[in-house]
């Protein structure tokens, strides 16, 4: 039997992307933490979380249940870069992920997308979303926010974008999801993923662009 | 003959967890846990950690302990405010302050707020929110302040300000209001105490007075009752009997001992 959250439980009721682009990923996520659908805990949250220099993985679901996640991948693939004496690829932190929400189904309620650049793929993103099923895409969404731009993602993805289109088309996603959804809200957080390293980017709540007729 | 020996088992019991179902189905209703109906509060300042808290400790909606202590020790530089299930609060922090003593103890190093916040948070994720407990973790280290939020289930949040407990929502708004970067000491302090009476005041699980602990590099101070809205009043008569008020109807006095020697002593 698969869990929901338990009562009391802190949720990351959440909009994700992660899109890969020529040369990296960009990953993006709202920063809004709450308990019982209606009170915030953490409107600052970080949900995009370190599991190695070049891999982020973010976190939707349970917090306590996709921050101990993360924090084992992290270990793991600590033990794989010295073991290997080489940064372990996205693939092999994705498998991690997917062992863990896999085999631990029945305790945990977590959705993750694990995203980042290696050498052997360049930027490349994971989805695993709850269940610990894995797929490799070309971008992904994850969250309760998720639902509410489907569309807009249909639409407007196209293959080959540079990384200034990606950072907008994640940017605009995750406002068009904090305006819809109850669940997210607060501050666009990003991560542009590439060769050289991790670009973080903050944009505040009052600088989130409002979209639509409001 | 081999003799049993029984090892004292350490940490948590639920040898009486399946027994108590069974009583609950029959209609035995369980006697509830001492909660910490509870406003707890941190806040970095320039160079360093303030922590707060109320002192009321409720059963049910009865007050079981007016002045309770909710800063628990964790370390010479690290203090966690705990509210929730106080019996929980109370061991698991004395739990992770002894494994903390020992790590010192074999490292010959000051303790690390993140160790304590990893041990706290393993220690809650393993019991899947079982232990009612849910801590704000203030401490300076090598790496300087640090003030982390811990939840029952074991998730973590780091923020330059927090509250906790019931009376979160009245002492967050204090600081939402009021809160700034880089305060002085005796600023943080002003605010901190602000925040538990707005607890004290609003919330019906928090009151009596506010205790303060504050963590500098190198020097901690806990203070007991820094502020005490609502003192004692002294009342206006007393329920103990004037010396006089029964008549003495007859006195006899007894003489136990015979003096020999000397005078007698003066017991007037």
């Amino acid at each position: 039997m698969e869990v929901g959250l338990k009562p009391g439980e802190i949720s990351l009721g959440t909009t994700l992307i992660a899109v890969a682009f020529d040369g990296g990923v960009v990953v993006g996520a709202d920063s809004r933490t709450s308990m019982g659908g209606s009170y915030t805990v953490n409107r600052v949250t970080d949900k995009l979380t370190y599991v190695s220099d070049r891999i982020y993985c973010c976190r939707s679901g349970s917090a306590a249940d996709t921050q101990a996640v993360a924090s084992i991948v992290t270990y793991y693939l600590q033990l794989y870069a010295i073991q290997h004496e080489e940064e372990p690829p996205v693939r092999v932190a994705a498998s991690l992920f997917q062992e863990l929400c896999y085999k631990n189904k029945d305790a945990l309620s977590a959705g993750i997308i694990c995203a980042g650049w290696d050498k052997h793929d360049g930027g490349s993103v994971f989805g695993i979303p709850m269940g610990g099923s894995m797929h490799k895409l070309p971008y992904a969404t994850a969250g309760s926010g998720s639902t509410y731009i489907y569309g807009y993602c249909d639409t407007s993805f196209r293959q080959n974008m540079t990384k200034e289109e990606t950072i907008e088309f994640v940017k605009t996603g995750v406002a068009l999801a904090i305006g819809r959804d109850g669940s997210s809200g607060g501050c666009i957080r990003l991560a542009v993923i590439t060769k050289d390293g991790v670009q973080r980017h903050f944009i505040p709540g009052d600088q989130v662009p409002a979209l639509g007729v409001i | 003959m081999v003799s049993r020996v029984d090892v004292p088992k350490g940490g948590f019991n639920f040898d009486n967890y399946q027994r108590n179902l069974i009583l609950q189905e029959k209609g035995f209703s369980l006697p509830k846990p001492t909660k910490t109906g509870t406003t707890i509060v941190g806040t970095k300042f320039k160079n360093g950690v303030v922590l707060g808290a109320d002192t009321r400790a409720t059963g049910d909606t009865t007050v079981m302990d007016k002045n309770c202590f909710k800063i628990h020790y964790l370390a010479p530089n690290i203090y966690g405010c705990g509210a929730g299930t106080a019996a929980d609060t109370d061991k698991i922090t004395k739990m992770v302050a002894s494994q903390l003593e020992l790590h010192r103890l074999a490292t010959g190093r000051e303790s690390r707020v993140a160790t304590a916040l990893t041990a706290l948070t393993q220690f809650l994720f393993r019991y899947q929110g079982h232990l009612g407990a849910a801590l704000v973790l203030g401490g300076v280290d090598v790496d300087g302040p640090h003030l982390f939020s811990v939840s029952p289930h074991g998730s973590t949040d780091k923020l330059p300000y927090l509250c906790q407990g019931s009376g979160s929502l009245a002492a967050i708004s204090i600081f939402e209001s009021q809160w700034r970067e880089n305060m002085e000491r005796d600023e943080a302090i002003e605010l901190v105490k602000e925040a538990i009476k707005a607890g004290i005041f609003n919330d019906m699980g928090s009151g009596s007075s506010v205790d303060v602990a504050v963590i500098e590099k190198g020097r901690a101070e806990v203070c007991r009752g820094m502020e005490v809205p609502y003192p004692t009043i002294q009342k206006v008569d007393s329920y103990k009997f004037k010396p006089g008020t029964t008549a003495i109807l007859s006195e006899s006095f007894r003489n136990f001992v015979t003096i020999t020697e000397g005078d007698a002593m003066d017991i007037s």
